[in-house]
């Protein structure tokens, strides 16, 4: 008989997911715990999960941690303050294309820039998947959507760049299909006393994948494989080369740099108050 | 020696605050609250709480939900346009049952209006502003020391019923300075975090309520492994699509509150022993309503004064005692017509209620009450 493993990470009385067959979100998911698996200092009762709404925020009803599913797009200012009041504990926000770049896009750049030692894992399937599959700002020019039902002219955002931009100390991309991989850019995230963000790219063969004929979710999977270029082989490649489809995952980011709560920490002092 | 001190309404909030052992505050600059933020700076990590800026309204609210969901007692100020913004996070705190407290500091709307001049304009937006069926508290202060003395109060209700409390201010008091003697530490009640009376393995639920039909819902990292959402859940803390369920939440909520109600719900009754008519007032406005009544007193007009300290749940029964008791009752406040209409409801036809509102970006003067007491009392003021 297989063992199923990382079974005590999950509510085994809320199961199964509601995800669609073939969902990306649920790998995405467990290389989650599979991450926190690597981390004695990760344990179930020591970290909350986080997430907003949508597909991907689901996840925080299926793990069997402290857990809080908040509103559409507010899953950042939420961690925020329970990291600052509890700054002993582990939080991780889970959350999704239009859940993070659009109605919560404020609060990404914010966070990114106030450095909260907070780890955020963006679940990419490129599409709005819960409302039936309208465009968000990761959609592709020229894909369709329900919202975009000649293609997509809304020019698209790379939350990875985005986020590095804004201040984030720990910036990471994988894939639903390089599983092994988002397993470790995750637990770099986890690492990293700052703000970590990790894209994962999942398929979404409901909504995104039926629009855009991409054929099964094997073949979305496939189209990852194909299409993904590690970071070394990717900054090697010559401009003309970086065409079509092609995409870089890898670690692109991570200088350590002071988290807001150990800045906090100073301020209590120089303030001359007691930590509690 | 006195141990008064020269204190604004805005930073009697955030001294109160501090008493009732609010530890974490966000909040966004915005006129006229912004002094409650700016003392909440100094003072939080002289105790070893936390203050931070958000990047905007929402985001300050969020956190504010997040850290008291941590354990941390937790605040958050603003005026009308960011009150508005907050309304959905304050329907989350609602229904997920988060404790918080929210000063709304108000002034001229609707939009950005006129910033820095009084109003009592968000009266109805306390009670309706976010979606939904929900019940709502909301306590209204007069003076610095009760601004100081309200948002303690504020605060344990909040505890208590695990329920979004707004402290409903207005420019006057927010920005009133007046010598205050604060009372000794010793002296104030605070109302701890309800805490789990079971483990999980006797059956602890987090979201099953109590006796007083409040859940006693686990901080995070206490070990209890919760789940909290905004959408409609049972005991579990988990989603269900159950009519049952969600008729059964909703209900608990409003009823958690309305069987308080009696102790929730404060007035003050200022000459009203002999009156024969009686003005209705709230806020920095109570204070003007106070001084026309006074000086309608003095050229013999048998009136008093009703003064509403908690403004939600609206106080049903002191009116409808009112309205049976006098001939008339005059509403004043700094909108359009706002309690008024509470005022109208409660006194169900039993004597005349009249509206005394004013709109345009300045307090009332006592003469303009005095003069509409005069009329409501049938006599011209000589």
């Amino acid at each position: 008989m297989i063992e199923r493993s990382y079974e005590k990470y999950f509510r085994q009385n809320h199961l199964p997911h509601l995800w669609c067959p073939g969902c990306g979100n649920g790998i995405a998911m467990k290389a989650i715990v599979q991450a926190i698996e690597k981390k004695p200092g990760f344990t179930q009762d020591n970290t909350v999960i986080v997430s907003g709404i949508g597909c991907s925020s689901r996840a925080s009803g299926y793990m069997n941690f402290d857990t809080l599913h908040t509103a559409h797009g507010r899953a950042i200012p939420f961690a925020t303050g329970i990291k600052l009041a509890r700054p002993d504990l582990n939080v991780i926000v889970i959350t999704g294309d239009g859940d993070c770049t659009a109605i919560g896009g404020n609060h990404f750049i914010h966070g990114c820039r106030r450095n909260v030692d907070l780890t955020v894992v963006l679940f990419n399937n490129n599409i709005y998947g819960m409302t039936g599959g309208q465009a968000s700002p990761t959609t592709p020019v020229g894909k369709k959507a329900t919202t975009a039902p000649y293609g997509s002219v809304d020019r698209t955002f790379d939350a990875c760049k985005l986020a590095q931009a804004a201040g984030a100390t720990y910036v990471a991309r994988s894939t639903a299909y390089h599983v092994p991989h988002l397993v470790n850019m995750i637990a770099g995230g986890l690492d990293n006393k700052g703000f970590s963000f990790i894209e994962a790219l999942v398929q979404c063969p409901t909504a995104y994948g039926r629009k855009n004929r991409m054929g099964s979710p094997a073949n979305m999977m496939m189209w990852m494989r194909d299409n993904a270029v590690m970071k070394a082989a990717w900054d090697k490649l010559p401009d003309e080369k970086k065409t079509g489809e092609k995409f870089p995952i890898g670690l692109f980011y991570s200088q350590s740099d002071i988290d807001y709560d150990t800045a906090y920490d100073e301020v209590i002092e120089r303030a001359g108050g007691a930590k509690k | 020696m006195s141990k008064a001190r020269l204190m604004q309404g805005n930073e009697a909030c955030a001294e109160g605050a501090i008493a009732a052992g609010v530890r974490f505050f966000a909040g966004y600059p915005i006129t006229p609250s912004t002094e409650v933020a700016e003392t909440m700076a100094r003072l939080l990590p002289k105790v070893g709480g936390k203050f931070v800026q958000m990047e905007d309204e929402i985001a300050s609210m969020g956190a504010i939900l997040g850290a008291s969901l941590a354990g941390a007692k937790s605040m958050d100020a603003t005026s009308g346009p960011g009150f508005s913004l907050k309304q959905e996070l304050i329907g989350y705190a609602a229904l997920a049952e988060i404790p918080c407290v929210l000063v709304d500091v108000q002034r001229v709307g609707p939009s950005t209006g006129q910033p820095t001049a009084p109003s009592q304009g968000d009266v109805m937006q306390v009670r309706w502003g976010t979606h939904g069926d929900h019940p709502m508290i909301a306590l209204s202060p007069w003076s610095v020391r009760e601004t100081y003395d309200m948002t303690i109060e504020a605060v344990n209700l909040s505890e208590r019923f695990r329920t979004p409390v707004i402290l409903l201010m207005d420019e006057v008091v927010g920005h009133l300075r007046e010598n205050v003697e604060l009372p000794d530490p010793s002296e104030i009640e605070i109302y701890p975090r309800r805490q789990p009376k079971k483990t999980r393995a006797e059956g602890y639920e987090p979201f099953e309520p109590d006796e007083d039909l409040v859940p006693n819902v686990a901080d995070f990292g206490k070990g209890y492994r919760i789940h909290v959402t905004g959408l409609v859940h049972d005991d579990t803390g988990f989603p269900v699509g159950s009519p049952k369920v969600t008729a059964d939440s909703i209900r608990r909520l409003h009823e958690k509150i309305a069987r308080a109600e009696d102790e929730i719900v404060k007035t003050e009754s200022y000459f009203l022993d002999d009156a024969d008519y009686a003005v209705v007032a709230f806020g920095g406005t109570a204070r003007t309503a106070y001084e026309a009544v006074l000086e309608a007193r003095k050229k013999g007009l048998k009136v008093g004064m009703l003064r509403l300290k908690t403004i939600w749940p609206f106080a049903d029964k002191a009116v409808a005692a009112l309205a049976k008791q006098v001939k008339g009752i005059l509403v004043a406040e700094l909108n359009y017509g706002q309690i008024v209409q509470e005022v109208t409801r409660a006194a169900a036809g039993a004597c005349p209620v009249e509206f005394c509102g004013k709109y345009n970006m300045q307090a009332f003067e006592p003469d303009e009450i005095e003069s509409q007491i005069a009329a409501l009392c049938g006599e011209a003021v000589k």
